[in-house]
């Protein structure tokens, strides 16, 4: 278990080295919700889940939905670096003529389940999703990602209800829970806490772990695999901006890519020797 | 080809066949499954039918998810929650991806009656319309909701169609095959064209009969598919008519008016005069007695055309 854990904090921090260069060549795009969230996209795409990237239509594979889908450059740079697509795709987000938009689109993507990017919309897909599995006596997990801000939008509380009145117990939400949004700290925009009591009046199974311990993130993936009868939701409190000091905790940084001047200094955080 | 059958009746009736010979498909509803008749479709398949409480924006993309596990959704509401409150899950969710969701929402157009302007869609088709991958059905009658239903459950692809509350007359023959973006002509004619969807296209077929007796002959197009639309057959009526009076129980603003107009002043600029409700919200009364309030019955579609040929 050691081992694992060693090895995904390293696939974590590569993944995140890729973030940040993949946002300086762009000059567009999210970068502290990604980097708040890559911990547990890198849990999800090399330990928890089942897919296969040589066949991304691969029908017992496990399904991820990016919620949150402004965090498509952590999304995109696990895709390639489990080989859904060249690496050197993601040289091209957010550009025309390359097939990353700047939100997650299932038409061009491999590797990309279902369209997301206005917020509040990817649980109910996920619901969906699981709902369909199940009709097909099926085994496979769904699993989506949402942010901390977007659970301000009224339809995650529909989709809350619904996911536990269908006790779709195949599937895990997970919540970025990293405090910023936009306009500032999520507490003073609009206060969504208390999430886990929330959701477990909703009727889930609610967890509460450290979004950037990986043996925390293993361990409450397992768990929730265990739960039955009802779907589970695992609120990872993290940091926005994570492993880059001078883009942690600042909101100012929830769409701003980093400068040329910032990217030496970012890279060196990050302890990429390859620059 | 006579009787009256209310378009969501012949829908229900529709979903319920289609279940036992596709077991891919799965209907939604947010709780109005007796109103919209998918309660049919419950009853005979109780694991595929997924009451989604009065919750429309979440029924729409968990009927998205549905369909990116190979599952058909079909997901009926009332027009003006469908469209209206759910119209950004169908953009972002459905038409974007291009789901293979269909969404049948009945309860169009004013003839919702006693509910009032609340409850009475008539922005719905412009709406729709205005969506990129988006295709829009509006059946005349039982039979022909029967074909759409059957066609859209085969084609891939988002689809909105729109039904109605009321019973409404039988112009098409059973088993007649629906083909998805084609216009089909009820009535020769040569001096205007009635281009008409829905319910309307019976008032048409009447304003055509009226004005007959008067010596003046009225073509009467039926576009039961408002997107694509049909230019072909549209072209060639403004071509030999050179008058196109459209009718939709919906706003003149974006709906089946606006896609001919767009149509015809591009491609053959003809006059176009739009009826329908003139951008205004419903009201509440008889479905009857709204029609002749927003001047919706077969002789103010004469009328319509009577005046347009005494200026000529």
């Amino acid at each position: 278990m050691k081992e694992i854990v060693a090895q995904l904090e390293e696939k974590a921090r590569s993944l995140r080295i890729a973030i940040v260069k993949t946002l300086h060549k762009s000059q567009s795009g999210h970068t502290g919700g990604s980097l708040s969230a890559i911990d547990m996209i890198t849990v999800l795409y090399f330990h928890a889940m089942r897919h296969d990237p040589a066949n991304p239509q691969w029908e017992g594979r496990d399904r991820f939905v990016l919620s949150k889908g402004h965090a498509a450059p952590a999304q995109y740079v696990a895709l390639a670096e489990a080989g859904y697509f060249p690496r050197e795709d993601l040289m091209m987000l957010r550009r025309l003529g390359g097939h990353l938009q700047g939100h997650p689109d299932s038409k061009g993507t491999p590797g990309v389940e279902v369209c997301t990017g206005s917020l509040g919309q990817g649980l109910s897909m996920a619901n969906g999703m699981a709902m369909g599995l199940r009709l097909d006596g099926r085994e496979n997990r769904v699993y989506t990602l949402l942010g901390d801000g977007e659970l301000q939008e009224g339809q995650v509380w529909e989709a809350a209800m619904a996911a536990a009145h269908y006790r779709l117990d195949k599937l895990c939400a997970l919540v970025d829970f990293n405090g910023l949004q936009i306009d500032g700290e999520v507490a003073r925009v609009m206060n969504v806490s208390p999430i886990a009591e929330k959701f477990r009046a909703f009727g889930w199974h609610a967890l509460e772990i450290d979004g950037h311990d990986i043996g925390a993130i293993i361990d409450a993936l397992d768990a929730a695999r265990k739960v039955a009868g009802q779907p589970t939701v695992i609120v990872a409190r993290t940091v926005k901006g994570k492993g880059v000091p001078f883009f942690e905790n600042k909101a100012s940084y929830h769409g701003v890519p980093p400068s040329d001047q910032e990217l030496p200094l970012a890279l060196e955080s990050l302890g990429d020797n390859a620059r | 080809m006579s009787g009256m059958v209310a378009t969501r009746d012949a829908y229900g009736e529709t979903l319920a066949e289609l279940g036992a010979e596709n077991e891919n498909i799965v209907v939604l509803d947010a709780d109005l499954s007796g109103s919209t008749k998918t309660a049919l479709f419950a009853k005979k398949f109780p694991e595929r039918f997924f009451n989604m409480g009065i919750a429309e924006a979440n029924m729409v993309g968990t009927a998205a998810g549905l369909a990116a596990v190979g599952k058909v959704p079909f997901v009926s509401t009332f027009a003006i929650f469908a469209t209206g409150r759910a119209w950004e899950q169908v953009r972002q969710s459905v038409a974007y991806p291009k789901a293979n969701v269909k969404i049948v929402a009945t309860h169009g157009g004013v003839t919702v009656g006693e509910d009032g302007g609340s409850h009475q869609s008539v922005e719905d088709i412009a709406i729709m319309r205005a969506i990129p991958n988006m295709t829009v059905i509006v059946p005349a009658d039982g039979p022909e909701t029967r074909a759409a239903i059957r066609a859209v459950a085969t084609m891939r692809g988002p689809v909105y169609v729109r039904l109605g509350r009321n019973k409404v007359p039988t112009l098409f023959a059973d088993d007649l095959p629906f083909v998805v973006g084609k216009g089909c002509e009820l009535s020769a004619g040569d001096d205007l064209t009635f281009v008409t969807t829905g319910m309307m296209t019976a008032q048409a077929v009447k304003a055509s009969e009226i004005l007959a007796a008067e010596g003046i002959s009225a073509r009467v197009v039926h576009m039961a598919t408002v997107k694509p639309l049909d230019q072909e057959i549209l072209i060639k009526a403004a071509r030999e008519t050179k008058l196109v009076i459209t009718a939709e129980e919906h706003s003149i603003v974006g709906g089946l008016g606006g896609a001919v107009a767009e149509c015809l002043s591009e491609c053959c600029p003809v006059q176009v005069i739009r009826l329908g409700v003139r951008d205004r919200f419903g009201i509440s009364g008889k479905a009857e007695e709204l029609l002749k309030y927003f001047s919706l019955m077969p002789e103010d579609l004469a009328d319509a055309a009577r005046g347009a040929l005494a200026k000529r």
